[in-house]
């Protein structure tokens, strides 16, 4: 494969979650993504890192198909689901299917505008699920797994709002768990957060990397080199450089990674 | 230094007094000219207060004249209201039961219409339809009131009467339903405006669950926008309570205690209409009662205002 010769032709991870084959991206008339070929290691947590504009997420919204809510975007190539090998990005692929294996959690907490209870049971329910006693289960393991249940069992009626910023984005990270995603894709999920919700968020991540697999946009190199296994650098649009985490970081094989992450510019 | 430098440094030692009284002049007209300004533009804000104020002063005085006469208690429990009988009863309750009924009537027309107007508007229709609907509703808000009156007693009536045969020509039922077409558009204005204004991360948050448009439509922006939508709500109650010209043409001006939207009744703007078309004489309880009735509605649309502002407030999300 091509990326993988460019970069480090023995590093290629197994198994795939997923992989994107040549896709490109673009918002009307504008390129924003070319020809990007990217292996999603399975139960590992890949970042993607980039200076502003670099497309990262753009890219990363491609897996969940949220460019088809405006009009114009166009996607090219193939983003492959493990294990069945579906092209997501088929024009007969439903994006609401997709959605459903595939969970999100955005740069700014988004709860939404109910109770604490409400907001992991969402997905739920949207699912067609009603039954009180599997979304009592359900919204309890989620909020564990998202480290937030001691802090709030005791006010699940409470509006989502009125939690500080970093409960508010475990709360998001709950929601997203709660439907068992295959994928979770995070945009830059602690960019809005102070040092300290910041380390929550990464201690959670690594946590639940042995349960689903993780894509997170980040604008902060030492998240990536703390919490990822596989990095990808992203530049103009296009990959520049993938390869495991500890590699990438230490000896970059291209000028351009080397100079980002030593913070020649960016 | 040069020579040219110093006759400089001379002729600006010579100048700089007359400088100095020369701005300070000019700033001094411009001082003047601003407080001018800003005194017109305060007694143009000063109007609309004044305005209010006065409407009060004088609702209230000619009211203390009637409440001289008929005692408060009368006033809110006699059943009957007619004050130019020989045998005069001067209790609002008729009145008060004619507006509640046409305005419910039309609020049950116009909010879920409206709502869902405007759901469609904002999270549904493309940018080519709501270019079109938008203006046909603004044109549905500057037809007269009075063309929805004679609408209502004309049109809406004996379409009613098809249903129900024993339908009086004049009732409440008819117009009710025209008050409801006829602040939908605003109803749907507002409540688009509270719908539009509720962040995208919240709708893409629900996309990214999986949900369709009308579970992200219903589930996540209709409550976002609660606040919003109460208000347009409350905006709308308040148009319905004053409504005059749809009541008096097609509801009937007999004052007449009842619940029952198929009857007729008069409303107390209905009842403002007429009375103050005749000739009354100044001073007179009959011409008091106007204001007596006015102020019943000014304290009516004032509460639903008050109520508006509260609810407002208690549901606001902070984005």
């Amino acid at each position: 494969m091509d990326a993988a010769d460019s970069t480090h032709p023995q590093e290629w991870p197994k198994p795939l979650k997923a992989e994107t084959r040549a896709l490109s991206f673009s918002y009307g008339n504008r390129l924003a993504l070319k020809n990007l070929s990217l292996p999603i290691a399975e139960y590992q947590i890949t970042a993607l890192i980039g200076p502003s504009g670099c497309g990262k997420s753009t890219f990363l919204r491609c897996f969940n198909r949220m460019h088809d809510l405006y009009a114009g975007n166009r996607y090219e190539g193939e983003i492959l689901l493990y294990p069945d090998q579906r092209n997501i990005l088929a024009r007969e692929v439903d994006p609401i299917e997709v959605r459903m294996r595939i969970a999100m959690v955005f740069q700014k907490p988004n709860p939404f505008p109910k109770s604490i209870y409400d907001n992991v049971a969402y997905g739920l329910r949207v699912r067609g699920t009603s039954e009180r006693q599997l979304l009592d289960e359900k919204v309890e393991q989620a909020l564990r797994s998202a480290a937030l249940w001691e802090e709030v069992k005791d006010r699940l009626t409470a509006r989502a709002t009125s939690l500080s910023g970093g409960q508010q984005q475990r709360l998001c990270i709950a929601r997203a768990l709660a439907t068992d995603p295959e994928l979770l894709l995070l945009d830059e999920p602690t960019s809005a957060l102070d040092p300290i919700a910041t380390a929550s968020i990464e201690e959670l991540l690594l946590d639940l990397k042995s349960r689903v697999t993780i894509l997170i946009v980040t604008h902060n190199m030492q998240q990536a080199a703390r919490v990822s296994d596989w990095t990808a650098f992203m530049y103009l649009g296009e990959l520049v450089e993938f390869g495991l985490t500890k590699q990438l970081f230490t000896t970059p094989s291209k000028k351009q990674t080397e100079d980002y992450i030593t913070g020649r510019f960016g | 230094m040069n020579t040219s430098s110093m006759a400089e440094q001379e002729a600006m030692h010579i100048s700089k007094p007359n400088a100095i009284e020369e701005a300070a002049a000019r700033r001094r007209t411009r001082q003047q000219r601003e407080r001018v300004i800003e005194g017109g533009l305060f007694l143009a804000a000063l109007t609309s207060v004044a305005t209010t104020v006065l409407i009060i002063a004088v609702l209230l005085s000619e009211s203390i004249g009637f409440f001289k006469t008929v005692p408060l208690r009368d006033f809110f429990t006699d059943t009957l209201w007619t004050p130019l009988f020989a045998n005069p009863h001067y209790g609002i309750l008729p009145l008060l039961a004619g507006t509640l009924v046409t305005s419910a009537v039309g609020l049950l027309v116009a909010i879920p219409l409206g709502t869902v107007a405007a759901i469609y508007l904002s999270e549904f229709s493309s940018s080519r339809v709501r270019e079109i609907i938008k203006p046909a509703l603004e044109l549905l808000g500057a037809v007269p009131t009075v063309v929805y009156g004679y609408f209502a007693l004309l049109v809406v009536t004996p379409a009613l009467q098809r249903l129900w045969p024993d339908l009086p020509g004049f009732n409440m039922l008819g117009p009710g339903i025209v008050i409801g077409i006829m602040i939908m558009p605003f109803v749907i204005s507002l409540s688009e405006d509270a719908m539009r204004a509720v962040p995208m991360v919240l709708r893409e948050g629900s996309y990214a669950m999986g949900a369709t448009r009308l579970q992200t439509a219903w589930r996540v922006v209709v409550p976002a926008a609660t606040s919003g939508l109460v208000a347009a709500y409350v905006l709308g109650i308040s148009r319905a309570v004053g409504e005059t010209m749809v009541v008096a043409i097609a509801a009937g001006q007999n004052p007449n205690l009842t619940w029952n939207p198929l009857e007729p009744a008069a409303t107390i703007t209905a009842y403002i209409v007429q009375v103050a078309l005749g000739d009354l004489p100044h001073g007179s309880i009959g011409y008091q009662s106007i204001f007596a009735a006015g102020l019943v509605l000014a304290v009516m649309t004032f509460a639903f205002n008050i109520l508006g502002h509260v609810l407002r407030k208690r549901f606001r999300e902070v984005y």
